[in-house]
């Protein structure tokens, strides 16, 4: 426990000091709510689709924690650079726990900045259904947070190359976000796109929010919580198992 | 416990790197409760062996026993024995030094009440207490090394690693370090394994050492046996001796060339 906490609590001193890392990152969320929000949400409008805030908000949310959570990985990287991950590979104790804690801490920082945007869409005038429903989806973009925390914190656990990261990872999470219907609905998209989308699990982290906040979910609850539940735990395996093998 | 009982056991130690053996089949012993001294001019594969000790890095062939254990069959009972300062930084720079301090010794399961009392009496001794809430990202490259020892002294373990513990500090705080491990050694018994360049030191402090080069072991003793059988006055004359005058940085800079060549020729 000791140890899951103090890695924990790490990330989240880190996080909590560094005010332009918490800033800078907002850029993007904000940029794609109003040039698409106010761009596209008359033509959305227009073709039936309802209020395209209200369908745009819960896709936006999940994109700046899905790109905070993934870059949570560079931590190990800079660690590796910096020497200090071998203070925490020599301790003894388990690694998949400092893997844990690392994982717990960057999931929570993403989850946090996903609450800051969360706040923004308020301000821009989204209106979720209810008080309910926000802890709903607070318990979708935590999950989205664990899974592209771990996801990161894996890769980057292999890696020894620092410039690689980031490249990688963009190309990792252009697909996952541009196919995971958070900035337009699946249904009319071409099979191919349809079936990749359903394969990715930001696709449900992304409904389950936007069923909680907005009522235009395209799965059931059961289904978005099943399947990001089961993929996460598997990536977090995997990512611990990685992690438990890494040499200096 | 018993005096000689070996808490360190090596046998035919490799390391290989492609088709280098920076390693090379080395074995050696250490007795609970030693100061033991592990020499060699740089490149030699001291740091490559504490590694494989560590458990960082897993050997290529031969075998290691740790307190009982092998680092790679049973690394968590490994990693409980020992502690470690590391020859390059592990400090987090964005952590103030009492939080480095604080980080690790949560890690390392040390009783709170224990750990501010020995967090305060260590960087006290590493002169740093007055700077204990400053990021260590504001401190000097000795203040860092400082700090990083006293780090590797806030859990007692059962054997201590010091990886060149003293490169780049002054001479009254070495002489400090060295005064205050002596007496931990003595106090707990606590094994220490350590490198450095500086002969005097080794001979000074080690009970046993043992000089590595190109990842074999040359000779092993206590300072003054290496001396005698070597027939040279000091350890630093008997480790010229052994391992010879060249540079042994294959990697030496072309600064380094230089100043070999101004000196040569300055001494005319
Ligand atoms: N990861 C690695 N890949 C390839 N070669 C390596 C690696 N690590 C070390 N070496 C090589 O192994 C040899 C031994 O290195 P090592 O770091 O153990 O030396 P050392 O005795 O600690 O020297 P120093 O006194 O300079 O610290 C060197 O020639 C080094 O270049
Ligand atoms: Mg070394």
């Amino acid at each position: 426990m000791g140890a899951i906490y103090v890695m924990w609590l790490r990330q989240i001193k880190k996080y909590w000091r560094s005010k332009p890392r918490m800033i800078g990152s907002l850029g993007q969320p904000i940029l794609f709510l109003v040039a698409l929000g106010f761009g596209l949400g008359p033509i959305f409008q227009k073709a039936g689709g309802g209020n395209y805030i209200d369908f745009l908000a819960p896709g936006i949310i999940a994109m700046s924690i899905l790109f905070s959570a993934m870059f949570n990985g560079i931590e190990i990287i800079w660690d590796r650079q910096f020497g200090f991950l071998k203070e925490t590979l020599v301790a003894p104790v388990q690694r998949w726990k400092i893997m844990f804690g690392r994982t717990l801490g960057g999931s929570t920082v993403s989850f946090m900045q996903g609450i800051i945007v969360f706040l923004i869409t308020l301000a821009i005038g989204f209106r979720p259904k209810s008080a309910e429903s926000v802890i709903l989806a607070f318990i979708f973009m935590f999950l989205i947070a664990l899974l592209f925390t771990a996801l990161g914190t894996a890769i980057a656990s292999r890696l020894t190359d620092m410039q690689a990261f980031p490249l990688i990872i963009n190309f990792l999470i252009m697909p996952i976000f541009f196919l995971s219907g958070a900035l337009f609905p699946l249904n009319g998209v071409p099979t191919a796109v349809k079936i990749i989308a359903l394969v990715n699990p930001l696709s449900y982290g992304v409904d389950g929010i936007r069923a909680a906040l907005s009522g235009m979910g395209q799965f059931s609850f059961a289904i978005d919580f099943g399947i990001m539940a089961a993929v996460t735990a598997i990536v977090l395996f995997i990512g611990t198992w990685m992690f438990s093998k890494i040499q200096l | 416990m018993k005096e000689d009982v070996s808490i360190i056991k090596v046998e035919k130690l490799v390391k290989r790197f492609g088709d280098f053996n920076a390693v090379d089949g080395i074995s050696f012993d250490v007795k609970h409760g030693q100061l033991f001294a592990f020499l060699g001019p740089n490149g030699a594969g001291k740091t490559t062996t504490i590694k494989m000790l560590t458990t960082l890095l897993e050997q290529t062939s031969g075998k290691i026993i740790i307190n009982g254990s092998d680092p790679q069959a049973n690394k968590d009972k490994v990693r409980e024995s020992f502690g470690i300062v590391f020859q390059d930084p592990s400090l987090d720079d964005d952590l103030t030094a009492f939080e480095n301090l604080e980080f690790h010794g949560v890690l390392y399961g040390v009783e709170k009440k224990v750990l501010y009392k020995r967090i305060e009496s260590l960087l006290k001794l590493v002169d740093l207490w007055q700077r204990k809430d400053d990021f260590v990202k504001t401190f000097s490259g000795g203040m860092k090394r400082r700090l990083e020892i006293a780090r590797g002294l806030i859990h007692h373990p059962k054997i201590l690693f010091l990886d060149e513990p003293t490169l780049g500090l002054d001479p009254q705080t070495r002489n400090h370090l060295w005064n205050y491990v002596k007496a931990l050694n003595k106090k707990e018994g606590m094994t220490v394994f350590f490198t450095t360049h500086y002969m005097e030191e080794a001979a000074r402090m080690a009970d046993n050492i043992a000089i590595i080069d190109h990842g074999k072991i040359i000779t092993q003793g206590t300072a003054s046996e290496i001396t005698k059988k070597s027939r040279t006055k000091t350890l630093e004359e008997a480790f010229l001796k052994l391992t010879g005058h060249a540079l042994r940085d294959e990697s030496a800079s072309a600064a380094d060339a230089f100043r070999t060549h101004a000196r040569a020729w300055g001494r005319r």
